[in-house]
Order: structure tokens, then sequence, then C-alpha cells
């Protein structure tokens, strides 16, 4: 079936964090993309075909060819946002979508990437829905095909039945916990900071 | 007799699950990542758990380091691992965690070392605790399965 295969889009995904790249290499497979994870930017670009002096190198290899590039901002070494910066001068690369996601919601960093060609800006944590969002920016023209066709195949809705019990959630909604964040904003948007007062001893029963 | 097994240890695993939400131990974003584990990767969560274990325990190892070193006066590497720490521990859900970070973090950018060292002794005490509810939680899950009667490869926990 290579021909589906050829149909999926491309990711390039870029990010320092073990545990982030997991989650968002998993994201993107549930939605039909195939995906290649990298943990810094400059083994990125070598990916993308570009050596130290941005040219392209020689015997560019089409089979690598990448629909989009998702890539955190903030990396040791070559950052996000240089990353981007690097991708946009590129002549070969420059209309490859690139998304940056951030655990931060600085204003200031969003409108510089967007000022500079960035497609999208995306909280951290990623959920799928933010995945969804992403197949409308992927460059590969999916025409005549149905891209809902795709998209449908493994992709899960979190409003739909979970696998986990649906008792869960009606547990999680009748306990009066106000401080369950309900979405991905929210997250480091707390009133005021924790201080070390703010923590009450979590006692360790080792049962049986 | 099996049907009942597994409804058990079900409810044996949503209230170990909302004691951890009570606590404030957890949040939303675990919930998210179990919905994105199904039959293709039923072993989803618990490899992203034990990505977040190895690299917790390293950066614990590393701050703790620093803290330890009586000439200790590089804050800027501590923030480092801190950030580190509060992303990842963010993107779990491991709510309780990531706070006592942030707590950490604001010890360190005022050069409060005493502040740091408590900071760092909470940091490995909530840890443990996590990981022992998360080693329980998915032993649970897997006693489930088994009562289940489906076959999956078990996991091994690190």
């Amino acid at each position: 079936m290579s021909e589906k295969l050829d149909c999926l889009d491309h990711v390039l995904a870029v990010d320092d964090s073990p545990v982030d790249r997991k989650i968002i290499e998993h994201l993107l497979k549930i939605s039909s993309c195939k995906v290649t994870a990298m943990d810094n930017g400059l083994k990125a670009l070598q990916f993308l075909g570009l050596n130290e002096e941005d040219k392209s190198s020689s015997g560019g290899i089409d089979g690598l060819k990448v629909d989009m590039i998702i890539t955190d901002y903030c990396m040791p070494g070559m950052t996000g946002y240089e990353l981007l910066k690097k991708i946009k001068k590129s002549s070969i690369l420059k209309d490859i979508p690139v998304v940056i996601t951030s655990s931060e919601n600085i204003l200031e960093r969003i409108d510089k990437c967007l000022e500079e060609g960035a497609e999208d800006f995306m909280l951290k944590p990623l959920k799928l829905s933010d995945v969804k969002r992403l197949k409308d920016y992927m460059m590969k023209d999916v025409g005549g095909v149905e891209e809902s066709e795709i998209n449908k195949r493994k992709l899960r809705e979190p409003s739909d039945q979970p696998p986990s019990p649906p008792s869960l959630l009606t547990l999680m909604s009748s306990l009066s916990s106000p401080s369950l964040p309900l979405s991905s904003t929210s997250s480091f948007s707390a009133p005021s900071s924790p201080t070390l007062l703010d923590f009450p001893i979590l006692k360790m029963n080792y049962s049986d | 007799m099996l049907g009942l097994g597994v409804d058990r240890l079900r409810a044996d695993m949503n209230r170990l699950l909302a004691m951890l939400f009570h606590q404030g131990v957890l949040d939303e974003q675990f919930l998210q990542l179990q919905q994105l584990q199904d039959e293709s990767s039923p072993n989803f969560v618990s490899e992203v758990v034990n990505i977040y274990f190895q690299e917790s325990e390293k950066l614990l190892r590393n701050l703790r380091e620093l803290l330890m070193d009586k000439e200790f006066s590089d804050y800027k590497k501590m923030g480092i691992h801190l950030n580190q720490f509060i992303g990842s521990s963010s993107s779990i859900g491991a709510k309780r965690l990531r706070n006592v970070c942030v707590a950490f973090r604001a010890a360190s950018e005022q050069h409060n070392r005493t502040g740091c060292l408590r900071a760092l002794e909470l940091l490995e005490h909530d840890y443990c605790y996590l990981k022992n509810k998360l080693h329980e939680l998915f032993q649970i899950e897997q006693q489930r399965i088994l009562a289940a009667g489906v076959r999956y490869p078990i996991q091994q926990i690190n």
C-alpha cells in the first residue's frame, strides 16, 4: 500500500524534550501523518537538505519531501525562531509551512514568529484538536481525494467516547476542585505563583 | 465472574485517578494522553510516562548535584533544568510537580539557596509519590486487561 503512504503528509517535528517529541509524534501519527522527529534545529536543517552555508546539498532526496515543520521555540543551541528564519530565507524551503510551539504565552514571541512567516503558534501541552488544525496548513495538495476520508481513519475526537471508562469524566466534574485547568492556555496563567507553603504534604501510603 | 473482576478493577482505577485529581497531583492533560491510547498503541501512556520518569530522575540528580556543591552559584543553569522539568511535567499533566518547580524557579531567581534546598526536597518527595501512584495505576490497568482476556504486550515499568 505504498500509494497510501505517499498520500500521507510528512511532518518534521523538532523539539529538544523527549516527552514532547513522543507526544507530538503520536498526535501526528494518529492524524494520519508520516513523522520524522529531531531533537535540534541543526539536525533538522541537515535533514531538510541545507548544509551550513545554507545552500542546498547536492543530491537532495525527493522521498524526504516535507509538507510541514513543527518546532518548539525554546531549544538550546538553535532556537525555533532561528530555525524558522533560516527556513524562510532558503529558496528551496521557504514555502514549507512552519508552526511554532511553546509552553509560554508571550505576545511578543508570538508576534515575531508570525512576522517571520510562521503559519501558526501553538501553546503546549498540545492537544489532538491543535494537531487537527494543522492539517489545514499542510503543503501537500490532496486534490480530488476527500481529505476527511484520510483524516477520519485514525482520528479520535476528544469529545468522542474515550477508551477510558466514561464514568471518570462525570467523577471529575463532581469534584469541587477549582484549580483544574480545562484549556491549554490556562496552564501558565495562575493568578499568583505558588509558594512552598501551598503544598500540603502528600502522605505515601504503601498499601498491601 | 470475569466481568465482575474487570468492573472492580476499573472502579479501582477511577478511584485512584479521582484521588490524584482531587489532590492536584494530576490535571486534565493526563486524561488527554489516555484518550490518545488505542488498540494500535495500547501502551502509549506508560511509554510517555517512562520517558518522563527517566528525564525527571536525571534532572533531579542534576539539581541535587548543583545544590550540594558548596561553591554553587550557577542559578542560571538551575533555571534551565527547572524549565525543562516544568515543560515535561506540564506535558504529561503532572500538575503538582510543575507547580513545585515553578516555586523552585522563583527561589532560584532570588538566589535563595535555602529556599531552593527546601524546594528540592519537596520536589523529590512529590516525585516519589507520583511515581508510586502511576506505577499502581499501570498495574491495575494491566490486571484489568488480563481480566478482560485481551492480549497486550506487557510493558516493563522501569
